[in-house]
């Protein structure tokens, strides 16, 4: 009898095991399937360097250049707004600041995470954008820019918090060692916290930029979502999270035009994948 | 107790040693030294000398606060938030309060009871606080390592793996390289917080013969829960229990004529 519950409980845990792997493996046959029919009509070559995004046109251009150029324009300007402050805000809470302070602070960004992405844009959207546009005097405040900003306080929770956490688990024995060879707090932050920390601080990094690629809510509400060539980051411009969000509904099933969309999915799924190898190529190296 | 030969070992020492300690400067002077955590009292009344170019071995059971004690003389006990401190310690005749942190402990050097090289190469781990003191000079840089490397006696065993991480050497390796960091910023004082408690024999024999020859150029206070150590090393040697100073006095006499009960009671190993 107990040996047939441990059987029993055995397989089930297997199968809670397998099914991640599982839905994971089915998720991406599904994706290549319907993606990969779009390259029947267009090269890959064209599909990923074609300049005009004209799904409904006849016939349709289907180049996603604007839409990765417009990700990545969002991405980088969000990677270089939060990085510097989410690893200088970690660094403060985690060595400088007062025992109460630091509670209030971590409280601070745990409900900065826990605003919804959607409301986090329609704040954008009516105080962010405007202010872009006088600020710069822009036609219009719904550019690439904006969207760095907003998803910049998105990627920060997740910088932060993970960042903190690798700061806080560096050996105390380490500090006093430093402290000991007559460093001075800042000496012992920047050569012994700092790369001590290195891999937790850079796999916040990573997920923070995960985050933001994969956004979508908020970047489709401020960005103007103009597929076109963007030329700065004061233009509008169109992710891929967005492409999808805002044209899936009404793609005819089976169409070229669903089928390319399909296969921005792929795109999408790259690169997080590579994204996450590269984190973990240089966390390994490191040690 | 102490084994005959030993013994007369120490008595050379110490014979050579008196001569030596009047030419010898008061290097620390502490006096009516107290120290809480939180509501604890951890060191009570403490008053001594330390003299340049000695060792002085810091004995006594777990919670004497021998530890508390060497950690005051570089102020590292600051750290801790509830930490309070009254009395003076006076290095060269200034109170340490009045020197700037950084500065007295680049002067107070401090090698800990367990090895802990810095995330680093082995290089860059002795050549860390040399170039937190200004050198940068990469000619000069590797000069300064190689020599610090010599004294901690383990150049001969790193030379050809220095930018390799200082997590690849054995315990007693990584010990003599710390002693090495330590060094590389010219201290005037090193203080040693059990720096063989997890060491093999072998090792402990190599940093304690490092020790004895440092003492021409540097002080040094060493915390031991290895009386034999004390012994062995120690010009004099300091008893410490329940936050008190017993009993404080050149080691040959704390080992062979102990003035207070308790000190004899703990070197014969009757407790502690």
């Amino acid at each position: 009898m107990r040996k047939l519950k441990e059987f029993i409980i055995e397989k089930l845990i297997l199968i809670c095991g397998l099914a991640s792997i599982f839905f994971v493996v089915l998720i991406f046959l599904f994706l290549l399937k319907e993606g990969l029919a779009v390259f029947s009509t267009v090269s890959p070559f064209k599909f990923l360097f074609g300049k005009n995004w004209y799904p409904i046109s006849d016939p349709p251009q289907l180049g996603i250049l604007p839409l990765i150029l417009g990700s990545l324009l969002v991405t980088l300007g969000a990677a270089i707004i939060s990085i510097p402050i989410g690893v200088g805000c970690a660094v403060y809470i985690a060595e400088v600041a007062p025992a109460n302070l630091k509670e209030i602070l971590k409280a601070g960004i745990e409900l900065l995470a826990a605003i919804p992405s959607v409301v986090l844009g329609f704040i954008g959207m009516v105080t962010l954008v405007p202010f872009v546009k006088t600020f710069f005097h822009l036609p219009t405040g719904l550019t690439a820019l904006s969207g760095s900003i907003m998803l910049a306080f998105m990627a920060m929770p997740t910088i932060v918090s993970i960042a903190e956490d690798a700061l806080y688990s560096v050996p105390k024995t380490y500090k006093e060692g430093a402290f000991a060879l007559g460093a001075t707090h800042w000496q012992t932050i920047h050569r012994v916290m700092l790369p001590a920390a290195s891999r937790g601080i850079v796999a916040a990094i990573m997920l923070g930029i995960g985050r933001v690629i994969g956004e979508t809510m908020a970047v489709m509400m401020i960005t103007g979502n103009a597929a076109v060539m963007p030329n700065s980051i004061f233009a509008p411009v169109r992710t891929l999270t967005a492409t999808i969000a805002a044209e899936m509904g009404e793609a005819v099933v089976g169409s070229e035009h669903y089928f390319a969309l399909f296969a921005i999915g792929i795109v999408l799924f790259i690169i997080s994948f590579a994204i996450n190898v590269t984190a973990d190529l240089f966390l390994h190296k490191r040690q | 107790m102490v084994n005959p030969v030993r013994n007369k070992k120490l008595e050379e020492t110490s014979g050579r040693n008196n001569q030596e300690t009047i030419s010898n400067g008061v290097k620390f002077e502490i006096h009516d030294l107290n120290i809480w955590f939180g509501p604890a009292q951890v060191i009570k009344h403490v008053n001594m000398e330390i003299r340049s170019n000695e060792i002085l071995s810091v004995i006594g059971p777990a919670n004497s606060g021998k530890t508390t004690f060497l950690r005051a003389l570089n102020r590292l006990n600051e750290l801790n938030t509830n930490y309070r401190i009254t009395g003076a310690i006076e290095l060269e005749r200034e109170d340490i309060r009045g020197i700037k942190v950084e500065e007295l402990r680049r002067k107070i050097g401090m090698v800990f009871a367990l090895p802990l090289p810095l995330p680093l190469s082995i290089f860059d781990n002795v050549a860390y606080g040399i170039r937190m003191h200004g050198e940068r000079g990469k000619k000069k840089l590797e000069e300064k390592v190689e020599e610090t490397l010599r004294q901690a006696y383990l150049w001969e065993e790193v030379k050809d793996r220095l930018s390799e991480s200082a997590f690849k050497l054995s315990g007693g390796q990584q010990q003599r390289l710390c002693i090495a960091r330590t060094l590389a910023v010219r201290p005037e004082v090193v203080l040693f917080d059990e720096p063989c408690s997890g060491l093999d024999p072998i090792s402990t024999a190599k940093v304690e013969d490092a020790m004895v020859k440092f003492k021409e150029k540097f002080t040094i206070v060493l915390v031991t829960n290895n009386v034999k150590q004390a012994a062995r090393v120690g010009d004099k040697t300091a008893f410490f229990l329940n936050g008190e100073l017993v009993e404080l006095d050149k080691t040959d006499r704390i080992f062979t004529a102990p003035q207070d009960k308790r000190t004899d009671g703990y070197v014969r190993g009757k407790f502690g």
